[in-house]
């Protein structure tokens, strides 16, 4: 995309195109990648080690977060730094709700009564883990969504520290510092693939909707936006409460794929890190954000044993770090700007072909 | 008076002063380049081990607290001229994420340099001594860091209402552009301000160590957040402001670990984000600003 082009998603209006949109065909294109990808995943996934499994789920957890993290920041433009928080709800939810029921008894003891026995099956935990995470979200979402820019980040970080503060004194439910462990691995590789291609799927169609641009109007100019009759406000408290239940549903994959939980999890680093996803992938470009959530979790574990052995911990982060600057720097927009690369939007986006 | 409330003022208003020292500086750059410099905690971290460095050197105590002032000076001109100029056309949001990039790079080059262990920073025993004040006592690291407190915020007043470069960082902070077309040297005044703002961090991070007996490469966060919230208590970018702001919250924080049952004590943290929270919202100007520009 030349750099004086208008954002494609915000030019394009639907219908709109010389040649209307072919829904058949990006559908059987969408329908080949997603085939294309599990074939790439069943193929890697015969001759990966176990490490490697779990490792390639993260980053597939890592980019559901990244994308999740896009929508509410990127495409919306608010700098929320909330996502550890919502994270560890989810986790904490999914955790106990799924916590074998052998050791509900002695260790959960605030745990009210049908839940300690009875040990919710997988799926049910992280679509209740989603519930009361949406719920919360829009609880705070409409206090907190009256702040902008750093104070709203700020303030979101704050959530950050009040979900650690509960985590570590509700001892009856979290077990206070030393989290939750033995929870059940129950989610595995193909589970946080799909989630991933839910994900990503999801929020290439908000995108690309009246929505989407309903939220990329509200993050260039507010005032403006209200102007044309976008209800800012309602496309806010959507885009945070979308993105903490997905952030919430990752924190539950989360809890079941490393099976353990504690209030240190996920923090501010964790918050960091999405920041410097979502920048370094361009403020709204899902596949910049996919692009760079890949690179830095590849970069985290790579480094890893170069820290353990030489006992450099804190250079990978140091390294992300560097790069943010450095990128802010030199090309603020990010990799792709807002928008994706062409090509990609090319295969899905018919009407586009100019 | 009974001891136990005493003990309690002089402990809030001890960590107070470190909360107002810091959240001066805080305010200062706020103030000035309309930043939030979430990397300013970490020079807390940077004054304590720079004193802890410079004490196993052998150095006298008095020399140290001078010449960790100097270090935070240095440190904060650093990354203002390295990172901070270069971007300074740049939104808010793209110079609170650089800051906030900074911030982890201190972090974790620290860490990597220093390692993470917990180190021992102790004053030296005199200071572990107990005064009596009229029947109730106090311990001299607390006397000391209030009274040391004291005369650092009344240099840094006599310096920002009495001199030429007070003058200057005033008319900046009032309007940039004004300033500089009034001959203002900005970049010069710009750098004084971190510089001054550095090193009061520099200085409280001593005291900081000193009172808590204990320092590590990320203890920059939380002395870093509490100066935040302290500046919107007062009203973010007034030095008045930070300073009654910072007073307030050690107060507020150490009467609700004191005041209330023990078992609310581990809520402090979450409590004085909740009151961050409340106050944004209710009055976002803060407690002591008559008016702002807007933030909520």
């Amino acid at each position: 995309m030349s750099k004086n082009a208008p954002d494609p998603a915000i030019a394009a209006a639907p219908g709109q195109g010389p040649a209307a949109m072919r829904p058949a065909a990006a559908g059987l294109r969408l329908a080949a990648l997603v085939l294309l990808l599990l074939a790439a995943l069943w193929a890697f996934s015969g001759q990966a080690s176990a490490y490697g499994l779990t490792l390639a789920a993260l980053a597939c957890l890592n980019i559901t977060l990244a994308v999740s993290m896009q929508l509410t920041n990127g495409l919306t433009g608010l700098f929320s730094l909330g996502h550890p928080a919502f994270m560890m709800v989810g986790a904490y939810v999914a955790a106990v709700l799924g916590y074998p029921v052998a050791r509900k008894s002695t260790m959960l003891f605030a745990l009210p009564e049908p839940f300690v026995s009875w040990q919710m099956p997988f799926v049910l935990s992280v679509i209740s883990a989603a519930v009361i995470v949406g719920l919360i979200a829009f609880l705070i979402g409409i206090i907190v969504l009256r702040l902008k820019g750093h104070y709203l980040a700020v303030a979101t970080l704050g959530l950050i520290v009040i979900v650690q503060g509960l985590a570590i004194n509700w001892q009856g439910l979290t077990r206070g510092g030393s989290g939750l462990s033995g929870i059940p691995r129950l989610t595995n590789i193909w589970w946080c693939a799909g989630l991933m291609m839910l994900v990503l799927l999801i929020v290439w169609r908000i995108k690309f909707s009246s929505l989407g641009r309903a939220m990329m109007a509200t993050r260039e100019n507010q005032l403006a936006a209200e102007c044309i009759g976008v209800r800012t406000a309602r496309v806010k408290l959507i885009a945070f409460v979308l993105g903490a239940i997905i952030a919430g549903v990752v924190g539950a994959f989360m809890a079941h794929l490393i099976t353990v939980v504690t209030p240190r999890s996920y923090g501010i680093v964790l918050a960091f890190n999405l920041v410097a996803m979502v920048v370094l992938g361009g403020t709204g470009s899902i596949i910049g954000a996919v692009l760079a959530a890949l690179v830095i979790t590849l970069l985290g574990e790579s480094l890893k044993p170069l820290e353990e052995s030489m006992g450099l911990y804190g250079l990978s982060q140091m390294i992300v770090a560097l790069m943010l600057v450095l990128v802010l720097r030199f090309r603020p927009a990010g990799l792709f700007g807002s928008g994706e690369p062409r090509w990609i939007t090319r295969l899905f986006r018919p009407e586009m072909k100019q | 008076m009974s001891q136990y409330l005493f003990q309690q003022i002089v402990n809030g208003l001890s960590l107070g002063s470190l909360y107002a020292l810091i959240a001066i500086g805080f305010s200062m750059i706020y103030g000035i380049v309309r930043l939030i410099n979430f990397a300013h905690g970490d020079l807390v971290m940077i004054g304590a081990f720079a004193s802890l460095a410079m004490v196993q050197m052998g150095m006298p105590w008095p020399l140290v607290a001078l010449l960790v002032l100097v270090v935070g000076a240095c440190a904060g001109m650093t990354i203002e001229t390295v990172i901070f100029r270069p971007m300074r056309s740049a939104t808010q949001v793209t110079g609170f994420i650089a800051t906030l990039a900074v911030s982890v790079l201190i972090q974790n080059g620290a860490l990597l340099l220093l390692s993470g262990q917990q180190r021992s920073f102790q004053f030296p025993a005199v200071m572990r001594q107990r005064v009596e004040i009229g029947g109730v006592s106090a311990s001299l690291t607390d006397l000391t860091i209030i009274v040391m407190a004291v005369v650092l915020i009344a240099a840094l007043l006599f310096v920002v209402y009495r001199t030429r470069l007070g003058t200057a960082m005033r008319a900046t902070s009032e309007n940039l552009l004004a300033a500089q077309l009034m001959g203002v040297p900005v970049n010069r005044t710009i750098l004084a301000a971190f510089a001054i703002g550095s090193g009061l961090a520099a200085i409280a991070g001593l005291m900081w160590g000193g009172k808590f007996g204990q320092i590590h490469p990320l203890m920059g966060l939380a002395p870093g957040l509490k100066a935040f919230i302290a500046c919107v208590i007062g009203g973010v970018g007034s030095i008045g402001g930070a300073l009654l702001g910072g007073y307030l919250l050690g107060m507020a924080e150490v009467l609700f670990v004191g005041l209330l049952p023990p078992e609310y004590a581990s809520y402090r943290d979450s409590f004085v984000f909740l009151l961050l929270i409340v106050i944004l919202l209710v009055k976002p100007s803060g407690l002591f600003m008559r008016h702002v520009e807007e933030r909520a």
